[in-house]
């Protein structure tokens, strides 16, 4: 186990510097003078100078991407010319309201998708499956950010139950955050809940045909035993792919949804960068968001492997 | 008294085009002790028997149309769930034909053995353990102990039938069923799984209905043997006398098809046409269009199964007189 985990994060160095090349690339790909571009068309010839001087871009390309990876190992990732703080302190000031929030989306997820999934499968072609999944295509098919919207005339607007955005840290008021956090989660969660259910219906399915189903029934295992025990087990190893990719949106998708709900998260602070034409901060935030995307991806491959003994054994 | 007591049993599968009948009429008996192997081409309705009599066919769409199922005295098939899953294990058990697909990949074969006597029998773990190693060694895994913690995936096709063996038979069952539990195996395989259910047998004195198309199969192990073809019993008899005076021409032909070792001959015998579809069977007696003894007679009713020598049944209009030709 240990070794698996070793040699995955090992694999995960190359990954990590193709996208740091990349991310470094990204100011140079800028049509025309990066310098100019950044500053904007008011800017005076003097500020394009010092911005120019501040990103290095009057080094040559080798030394800039010596800095580049220099700074890089030393977790530095230059300073946001919007805050004007470091860009790792920004993004670590924003991370946890985006962790904490795609987690509660998370839960949303399971609690709703795995259950309406199973229960789905086990009642096969009667009105229940057919009302989980008919729920399901509604979440598949509506925006995520209309359905934020049409929580938020009702819930906020006309019953007033829940205010319109905001937030508030978990830490300092978990009641506050539950009621900040709640329309949200529920938003992100309802798409992914829909295909999360999907994916667990076909996946039961197939696995309740399986051989060792009819050998759990033949030893006389209950019911439950039979499918809570031999069959989640197994379908759960399609499902952790599934769930990966769910984290992984939870993460990236949450731009739309923090701007509605005007949440302090990664999703807003991204936005802002690359409409303000903040550069550092756009390429700091992209190296940490992948960066977290791989971990999240590492940690799919371990549920493999704590699932499927073959995985565990193949190393 | 009979252990195990069938009458007239009729399973029914809904399907798109209609109700089928996948096995009818079916009776027998089984004794305590005794095996009873059941013969007969794929699609026969050899296993939809053994699954109804298990109770393990997904209801709808199966359905017993008629007929009864009493084992033990107890009448099985207006048998709640719940008391059928108390039976299955200590009661009735059984093998399948693919010990390769049979077992759960992501349970230790130890746990899948615990978990059986668990379902039955209230033990601590420390008793658990050591019962399951215990039939571990009865079926011939070597070093049980420490195989205990292994994955199905690290035995081969003869060891995890052997430890399909250990599951079923850990909890004493009455009656074994085994369908085709040699098919999907190496021929040496083979005859050392069928001697160790024989070895078994005797050890723990249970009745085992043994599946198969194999008639080396059947003349190695049963007592008495139930032909089936196409959903009915055709033939009845004890195993010698079977072998020795078929009544069946079905029969007949299935044993013809055994090739014998020092037989001169250039071709494989093989009886001629296909089993029909349960959805268009034939009136009258369902072999006759494969028949080489049919008569004009012989598609007019379904045969009865009668009784034409002592412990013989047949269901042939011609079989005496086929017999005595």
């Amino acid at each position: 186990m240990t070794t698996l985990i070793v040699r995955r994060l090992l694999s995960a160095l190359p990954i990590m510097l193709i996208v740091s090349l990349i991310t470094f690339a990204m100011i140079h790909l800028i049509p025309g003078d990066p310098a100019v571009a950044i500053a904007g068309l008011s800017a005076t010839r003097e500020q394009v100078e010092n911005i120019r001087r501040d990103l290095g871009l009057d080094q040559p390309l080798m030394s800039q991407l010596w800095h580049w990876y220099a700074n890089l190992l030393q977790g530095d990732l230059g300073r946001s010319l919007l805050l004007g703080q470091p860009v790792v302190k920004a993004t670590m000031d924003r991370l946890p309201v985006t962790l904490a929030l795609s987690a509660y989306a998370l839960i949303l997820t399971l609690a709703i998708g795995l259950t309406s999934g199973i229960v789905a499968a086990l009642r096969q072609n009667t009105w229940i499956d057919q009302a989980a999944m008919v729920f399901a295509m509604i979440g598949i098919s509506l925006p995520n950010f209309y359905l934020g919207l049409l929580m938020i005339i009702l819930f906020a607007v006309e019953l007033r139950w829940l205010p319109t955005g905001g937030y508030i840290p978990l830490m300092q008021d978990p009641i506050g955050w539950l009621a900040t956090s709640t329309m949200p989660a529920f938003s992100l969660a309802l798409l992914l809940a829909g295909l999360l259910a999907r994916i667990t219906r076909s996946t039961m399915l197939e696995v309740l045909r399986q051989d060792y189903i009819r050998t759990a029934r033949a030893k006389g295992l209950p019911n439950r035993q039979v499918v809570m025990k031999h069959a989640l087990a197994n379908a759960m190893i399609p499902i952790v792919t599934v769930v990966g990719i769910i984290v992984s949106l939870l993460i990236s998708g949450s731009v739309v949804t923090e701007t509605l709900f005007s949440i302090p998260g990664i999703g807003q602070l991204l936005t802002q960068a690359v409409l303000n034409r903040d550069y550092p901060m756009v390429q700091g935030g992209l190296l940490i968001t992948t960066g977290l995307l791989v971990l999240v991806n590492i940690g799919v491959d371990v549920c493999y492997a704590l699932l499927d003994p073959r995985v565990r054994y193949d190393g | 008294m009979s252990l195990l007591e069938v009458r007239n049993l009729t399973t029914a599968f809904q399907t798109a085009r209609g109700e089928i009948t996948a096995m009818e009429d079916v009776s027998f008996d089984l004794n305590p002790g005794e095996i009873l192997g059941i013969v007969g081409e794929s699609g026969s309705g050899k296993s939809v028997t053994a699954l109804t009599i298990m109770g393990l066919l997904p209801r709808p769409p199966a359905r017993i149309a008629s007929g009864s199922i009493r084992f033990g005295g107890q009448e099985l098939t207006t048998l709640s769930e719940g008391r059928m899953q108390k039976l299955r294990g200590p009661g009735i058990a059984m093998v399948f034909q693919e010990p390769m697909t049979s077992l759960n990949p992501v349970f230790t074969i130890g746990d899948q053995i615990v978990e059986t006597i668990r379902a039955h029998e209230n033990l601590s773990n420390r008793a658990l353990t050591a019962r399951a190693i215990e039939m571990l060694e009865k079926v011939g895994i070597p070093s049980a102990a420490t195989r205990m913690s292994d994955f199905p995936h690290q035995l081969s096709g003869g060891q995890r039938q052997r430890v399909m063996l250990a599951i079923a038979l850990v909890c004493r069952p009455k009656l074994l069923i085994a369908d085709e539990p040699t098919t999907a195996l190496d021929v040496t395989i083979q005859a050392q799984i069928l001697d160790l259910m024989m070895d078994l047998r005797d050890e723990f004195g249970m009745a085992i209905m043994i599946i198969t198309h194999n008639m080396g199969v059947i003349a190695e192990t049963a007592d008495r043997v139930m032909v089936m073809y196409a959903g009915r019993v055709v033939e009845e008899a004890p195993v010698m006398r079977l072998f020795d005076h078929p009544m069946h021409p079905y029969t007949r032909g299935l044993l013809e098809c055994v090739p014998a070792i020092g037989q001169d001959k250039e071709r494989l015998v093989a009886i001629p046409g296909t089993l029909p579809e349960p959805a268009n069977r034939p009136r009258g007696c369902r072999f006759a269009p494969r028949c080489a003894h049919a008569i004009a007679d012989c598609s007019a009713g379904l045969p009865p199964l009668e009784t034409l020598a002592p412990q013989h049944t047949a269901a042939c209009f011609r079989a005496i007189e086929l017999q005595s030709a």
